[in-house]
């Protein structure tokens, strides 16, 4: 039960640190970007490759599951996105699926259609008692791991110089501009940060999630609902929102498997419904 | 003594902390030609959503020639006669003049939502286009694009759509605002003609306007009626003058 | 001046009149397609699905070209209409047509439903309700396997001939021909409801639901109405499906089933009807040629096209599409 509890977390935690760039580039520079999880995948098929095929340990893949994400999405963000921030929602969805579209064909082109194996390092591996609940030892990594993500993110955004230029230059970006802030560098630097992190979660749960090309499909409802049913006025509304998701997902599969993803459909609709704004929103 | 045109009888809105109308009893009589005057900030704008159902009423009713209507929809106080303008055109772009005076004089007609047959087909549909279209000097626009039409056309077009809703009492929201000098006439003067049975309630800044159109003023302040009378006597209230030498004191 | 506005009266009438008027490129192009039931014997299953797809893609130009509602989630009711017919055929009566009217009502309902989910929220919590709305039916198509054949699949169809004559023959030229002349006959029933003033009122709301209101326009009434039309067309074109492949796949709720017709509807433009029909065409001739050339990576080209018609502005490529085919008919618009 417990274990079902703490696995739900951990499942929680990682589509938090999947979704939160989208909740970045959705909530704070309105843009619906429905091929985040592409730059999920493209981090967590870093770490395959690099682990596979140049032997590297999981543990040093990881910098490299941010950065070559955030690369690509910066050299995106740069030639193309840009040109869409004005753009209608509608027209930023037809992109961005069509990126999606590609991404996925493009990988299983290269990379076969067969789930990539993450092996995870001996010393994470298994499970241990305490106070007589199973806890398996990766799954405690990631929760860690995102945890510090979370706290880490929440101190930039409210605390740093960059998060309010970022928040200045969403509120208003002429008025931003004339304040001398660097609105476009802003965006980009957002976008890639945004993409790298997303990255990350796709190396940290491919384990959990599963890896193949379909992976942007499969998981983009998850990311939109995280998003969507946290609102986009903090980041603390989306993580709690994670976390729900990923117990009751957990949980669902485990208890009433027959149900399926109907629920959690079910609930975002329900949601959207009554509180477009998101279920932590205030007022 | 027949019913006011309009009336409202302790009107409030808060929005929060804020009573951005209070207690606002108001009355236009039938065939009046009313300006709501006030400074920026005053609550017209609350006001004029509160009469048109944008926004429910905290406390207080709105009567529409005798009938209480503080809780129908947007839609019904239309239907009602109860029609707006907008102070920024709100019009339809990608459509012509013809087919937006057609849109609203179907609606008004019990035919906006026949779906068996073309648009066009109605003789009494289009006699009132035809009539419209002549009244607001738009008969040779009709068929441009709208979001083409030279912008004092467009505001023209403004009025002429809620004129199209047959309007027993038409809220005028700014109908001057920003028409270059040039077409300015032609619009003053096309709102002046306005027939006698439609009462109208005119929001505007601008003292030329107020002063040669309209036969009763109110004056609203901080969400509330300062004052209410007549042309002479608004313009040697020395209150009014004091609300307005102070706004142009700070601005 | 009685004489003056009576000339506007005439112009204004002609005018709007025009709308409605059947052009001569119109009138050969259904003759061309109807051509093609003879003239093209080998092509009758790509043609088949073209139709169907077609009458699909006009069904979302009904919601999003004509009302300005943008849907991710359009296939749920083309997928649910397939179900339905195909188990109508089943259960209960194997007559095509009848099955076609049953789906097509049981989606009007449906839609009309539905609508109150949907017409709620602004463009950004549409396209997420149309998605999950989906998403939801394809989820409950899956997990009752019982009724659905979940992943694998409805078999076990069997349709009967149309009006008891025509047989489905393994070519799809009777298939081809059953779906023309219905795409064809709600072709002509779309037209004269985006011509007629109910048309007319969801162009005001599409272009500005503020004032659409302002001047007495029940917006939300109208918004459902359309949306149970487009809801129904859908439900048609999926029993359409269902009906000449006797088999209805899971995959009729498919997410890239709703992102396909979105495709579609945007390379022919929306706003004008035939911009569905053209960019179902044009999709599906270019998936023959595609999958020929790549098999598999047939998706990765879909995509391109998005990315690019978007970039250059759909707008204008759809523009572009309807100007010229307002030339062709020596039409104005």
């Amino acid at each position: 039960m417990l274990t079902i509890l703490f696995d739900g977390i951990a499942y929680g935690m990682v589509l938090f640190v999947l979704a939160c760039g989208l909740s970045v580039t959705l909530g704070l520079m309105n843009f619906v970007n429905l091929a985040h999880g592409a730059f999920a995948m493209a981090g967590g098929y870093t770490t395959a490759i690099l682990m596979n095929r140049y032997g590297w340990s999981f543990i040093a893949t990881l910098p490299m599951a941010f950065f070559v994400p955030a690369l690509v999405g910066l050299l995106l963000e740069r030639t193309l996105y840009r040109r869409l921030y004005g753009a209608s929602h509608l027209d930023q969805v037809l992109f961005s699926i069509g990126l999606v579209f590609m991404a996925v064909a493009a990988t299983d082109y290269f990379m076969g259609s067969q789930p990539q194996l993450i092996q995870i390092p001996e010393w994470l591996r298994g499970r241990v008692d305490i106070f007589g609940v199973q806890v398996g030892l990766y799954r405690s990594f990631i929760i860690a791991v995102c945890g510090v993500l979370v706290i880490a993110l929440q101190l930039v955004l409210t605390q740093t110089r960059f998060g309010s230029r970022l928040r200045a230059a969403v509120d208003d970006p002429r008025v931003a501009r004339g304040l001398g802030i660097p609105v476009e560098f802003v965006f980009a630097v957002t976008f890639a940060v945004g993409s790298g992190i997303a990255g990350l979660g796709g190396a940290l749960g491919a384990e959990i999630l599963g890896l193949d090309p379909t992976f942007p499909f499969k998981f983009m409802i998850y990311f939109l609902i995280v998003v969507t049913v946290g609102g986009t006025s903090s980041l603390i509304g989306p993580f709690l929102a994670a976390l729900l998701l990923g117990i009751a997902d957990v949980g669902g599969k485990y208890f009433v498997p027959e149900l399926g993803a109907f629920v959690i459909y079910t609930v975002m609709i329900v949601v959207l419904v009554f509180r477009p704004k998101g279920l932590f929103a205030r007022g | 003594m027949s019913a006011p045109a309009l009336e409202t009888r302790g009107l409030m809105k808060r929005f929060g902390g804020i009573v951005a109308t209070n207690d606002v009893s108001f009355r236009l009589a039938q065939g009046e030609r009313h300006a709501l005057i006030g400074p920026n900030g005053a609550g017209k704008t609350t006001f004029v959503n509160l009469l048109t159902g944008v926004h429910a009423p905290s406390a207080g009713q709105i009567f529409l020639e005798g009938q209480e209507i503080t809780n129908l929809s947007a839609e019904r106080r239309v239907k009602r006669g109860l029609v707006r303008t907008f102070q920024i055109n709100q019009l339809f772009g990608a459509m012509t003049p013809l087919e937006t005076l057609g849109v609203a004089v179907s609606e008004v007609g019990g035919s906006g939502a026949d779906w068996w047959r073309v648009a066009g087909s109605k003789a009494r549909v289009l006699d009132d286009i035809a009539e419209i279209a002549a009244r607001f000097g738009l008969a040779d626009v009709l068929e441009a694009r709208t979001a083409t039409l030279p912008y004092g056309k467009q505001r023209l077009l403004e009025i002429a759509v809620a004129f199209a809703c047959r309007p027993r009492v038409l809220l005028l929201d700014e109908p001057a605002a920003g028409v270059p000098e040039a077409e300015r006439q032609e619009l003053l003067a096309t709102v002046c003609a306005l027939p006698r049975d439609v009462s109208i309630l005119l929001i505007e800044h601008d003292m030329d306007l107020v002063f040669s159109f309209a036969e009763k003023i109110s004056v609203l302040v901080d969400g509330a009626l300062l004052t209410q009378g007549t042309v002479a006597e608004i313009s040697r209230d020395p209150r009014v003058r004091a609300v307005y030498l102070g706004e142009s004191a700070d601005g | 001046m009685a004489k003056f506005a009576d000339s506007v009266a005439d112009r204004a009438a002609a005018s709007l009149l025009k709308r409605g008027r059947w052009r001569p490129a119109e009138i050969l192009f259904w003759l061309v397609a109807f051509g093609a039931v003879y003239a093209l014997p080998g092509h009758h299953l790509i043609l088949n699905e073209i139709a169907i797809i077609g009458l699909f893609a006009v069904s979302l130009d009904l919601i999003l070209g004509f009302a300005g509602i943008a849907s991710l989630g359009h296939a749920a009711f083309f997928g649910v209409g397939a179900y339905a017919a195909g188990l109508l055929a089943i259960h209960v009566t194997a007559d095509p047509v009848l099955g076609l009217v049953f789906a097509t009502l049981l989606m009007a309902v449906v839609g009309y439903v539905s609508s109150f989910l949907v017409l709620r929220g602004a463009d950004l919590t549409r396209l997420m309700v149309t998605l999950g709305v989906a998403l939801v039916f394809g989820e409950i198509a899956n997990k009752n396997g019982w009724l659905t054949g979940g992943a694998d699949g409805l078999q076990g169809i069997f349709m009967a001939p149309v009006f008891g004559v025509f047989e489905f023959d393994l070519f799809g030229r009777t298939a081809f021909a059953y779906s023309l002349v219905v795409t064809f006959l709600l072709f002509v029933v779309a037209r004269r409801i985006v011509a007629s003033p109910f048309g007319l009122s969801l162009l005001a709301i599409r272009d500005n639901p503020l004032r659409a209101r302002a001047i007495g326009i029940p917006v939300n009434a109208r918004l459902s109405a359309i949306y149970a039309i487009a809801a129904a067309y859908a439900g048609a074109a999926g029993a359409l499906l269902a009906q000449s492949a006797q088999f209805v796949s899971i995959d009729v709720l498919a997410f890239h089933r709703s992102a396909d017709v979105l495709l579609m509807l945007v390379i022919g433009g929306t706003g004008y009807l035939y911009g569905g029909i053209v960019g179902a065409i044009v999709f599906k001739v270019l998936q023959e040629v595609i999958s020929d050339w790549t098999p598999q990576y047939w998706t990765f080209w879909v995509g391109a096209l998005l990315v690019v018609l978007v970039l250059v502005g759909r707008d204008r490529v759809g523009a572009r599409v309807s100007q010229l085919w307002a030339r062709l008919g020596r039409g104005t618009r």
